[in-house]
């Protein structure tokens, strides 16, 4: 369920009056910088239960922002806020303000079919088609209407070299994806995802199900490709935030209590409770 | 001490024998209920194979029936069955489908379609001669097709449709959420979704729930006794309105209607072993398709 209009207005008029009077400093400081992602005082419910508090953030443009923070403390479900994900599940209900690149996307125009080309998602379990490989990574074209074989052929493999699975898969595209192994899997996902060509990647706990050398080749790849998309990754593992972030949010029982650059985050939590989650205090 | 100890054991040790002897005698008792239906099924199969067999040969299965229905075959009847199940399918296939997909797919889940799935399922244990009165009464009748294979046909699809309905939003039940997620998440429409990723892997649980109605249908007489099927047509249904001759009526005719009972009755029971061949046929379908579905998940295409 998304929010009526009137709602939405009456809402960007306070959230507008708002970021005039007191614009904080992180804000401004970011505001300089390209922004991909803004999210304004973002509540968000299931049924009853409110999951998300009160969430404000602005992610910038390309880099790697990852999302930390125990279990049902809301991260996933931020992450599926951006690509309307949550929109699949019925009862959910959200206020506040979401955009990227400065469009709102719950207002009542949103195309959320393009949308979701614009804003990938790789999920926590690799969840390549029963297809084959080819097939899976031309899903995304194919559905958007193209059918020419030469221009998917080149989709396929610049999207597969751009997963670094190309040299291993190039010789068995047309074998089931199901075959292959779960970090294979999951660089497909990530493959399906880009050639889309998409602005933004969601991941959420991409290397939670797979093994810690699997692990190694998609934290490399995510770096590789900050250099061409916002990533924006949940995740488990505080060490993977530490090793491959660019910008650290911590959630907390759906607060968002700290975001900043990874570095400050790890080093220097300005909140106590980052520090006892960082620490290894609690978490 | 000693002896209360012994007395102890000496009472746990029969309640033990006492719950030993009780066990046994229920699983001999469930044992046997189940030894009673093979049995039953067996003398069923047994006596319509044994006296059926011997009508059963070629000019039985090709010729029309001739002299009053006490010789000949029973051609007219196996195709009257095979174009009204033709017609079923058109039927109730598109429209269960139809009917899971949206149930399943677009539906929001609430009571609306928590009664519309009570519904379906009631459908399925309304008598046989009541959807054969309704068809009468809106085909043959209301919708003026007359006594035909077309109204014959609907009649046993709407006969068919709670099951098709059912195995339908069963199967599309079994897609798993992942494959949904990550279609959405491609920017998929819904009917994109469905089409590319949902229908392709529960078709074979719907088209195996689909035979397995069929099948029924096929040897339902009920519901086409009053909406097109003939006791005698002298040449084949030559289009949709025809009336036609059908296997289980004919079996109605030959063993309880006809002038001369005792001797048209190995036709009848030629006429029940091609039924009930055709039946199992039908079953098999479904027990192939399902097996090569399986084999096919296990591969992953």
């Amino acid at each position: 369920m998304v929010q009526t209009d009137s709602n939405i207005k009456i809402q960007e008029a306070l959230l507008q009056e708002s970021i005039k009077e007191a614009p904080s400093e992180l804000n401004e400081e970011l505001a300089n910088k390209c922004c991909e992602v803004k999210v304004e005082n973002l509540n968000f419910y299931y049924g009853s239960v409110q999951a998300l508090f009160d969430v404000t953030v602005k992610v910038q443009e390309k880099g790697v922002a990852a999302l930390i923070g125990p279990s049902g403390c809301g991260k996933s479900t931020f992450l599926r806020v951006l690509n309307r994900m949550n929109d699949l599940i019925p009862g959910t209900r959200l206020e506040g303000r979401v955009s990227i690149h400065g469009e709102n996307i719950y207002s009542s125009n949103t195309d959320v079919v393009n949308l979701r080309k614009k804003v990938g998602m790789v999920f926590q379990h690799p969840n390549p088609f029963p297809k084959s490989i080819f097939d899976n990574v031309a899903y995304g074209p194919r559905i958007d209407g193209l059918k020419d074989k030469t221009v998917l052929r080149d989709i396929v493999e610049t999207s597969l070299k751009g997963a670094a699975l190309w040299d291993e898969v190039k010789d068995r595209l047309n074998e089931p994806a199901l075959a292959l192994s779960g970090g294979q899997q999951q660089r497909l996902c990530i493959a399906r995802a880009l050639a889309v060509k998409p602005r933004i990647l969601l991941m959420d706990e991409p290397t939670s199900a797979i093994d810690p050398i699997a692990t190694q080749r998609i934290e490399d790849l995510v770096r590789n490709l900050c250099e061409d998309y916002t990533i924006i990754i949940v995740t488990h593992n505080m060490q993977q935030a530490a090793r491959i972030s660019d910008h650290t949010g911590f959630f907390l029982q759906g607060e968002m209590i700290e975001w900043g650059e990874t570095a400050a985050i790890f080093t220097n939590p300005q909140d106590k409770r980052t520090e006892d989650y960082i620490t290894g205090r609690f978490g | 001490m000693k002896t209360a100890v012994l007395k102890r054991g000496f009472v746990i040790e029969k309640k033990k024998s006492e719950w030993r002897s009780h066990e046994l005698i229920g699983f001999w008792a469930l044992r046997l209920t189940l030894f009673l239906v093979l049995f039953i099924l067996g003398v069923i199969v047994f006596d319509i194979l044994s006296k059926g067999w011997e009508v059963i040969n070629w000019e039985f299965l090709t010729q029309p029936p001739r002299a009053g229905m006490t010789e000949g075959g029973i051609f007219p009847a196996i195709v009257g069955t095979f174009y009204v199940t033709l017609i079923t399918i058109a039927f109730a296939v598109p429209l269960g489908v139809g009917a899971a997909i949206y149930l399943n797919e677009y539906a929001i889940q609430g009571r609306f379609t928590r009664l519309v799935r009570m519904s379906v399922r009631n459908l399925a244990g309304v008598p046989s001669i009541v959807f054969g009165l309704f068809g009468m009464a809106v085909f043959v009748k209301l919708f003026g097709f007359g006594p035909s294979l077309i109204a014959a046909g609907f009649t046993l699809g709407l006969l068919t449709l709670p099951v098709t309905v059912t195995a339908s939003e069963e199967a599309l039940k079994t897609v798993p959420r992942a494959y949904r997620e990550g279609s959405f998440a491609l920017g998929a429409t819904r009917w994109q979704v469905v089409r590319t990723v949902v229908l392709p892997r529960a078709i074979p649980g719907i088209l195996t729930g689909t035979i397995l109605g069929l099948a029924r249908a096929a040897g339902e007489t009920a519901p086409i006794l009053a909406t097109g099927a003939a006791f005698f047509l002298p040449h084949l249904p030559d289009s949709v309105r025809s009336q036609f001759m059908a296997l289980p009526y004919h079996l109605f005719i030959m063993s309880t209607q006809h002038h001369a009972i005792s001797q048209v009755r190995p036709i009848a029971y030629g006429t029940a072993l091609v039924l009930l061949i055709l039946v199992c046929l039908l079953n098999l379908a479904a027990v192939i398709l399902r097996k090569r579905y399986r084999s096919r998940v296990a591969k992953g295409l």
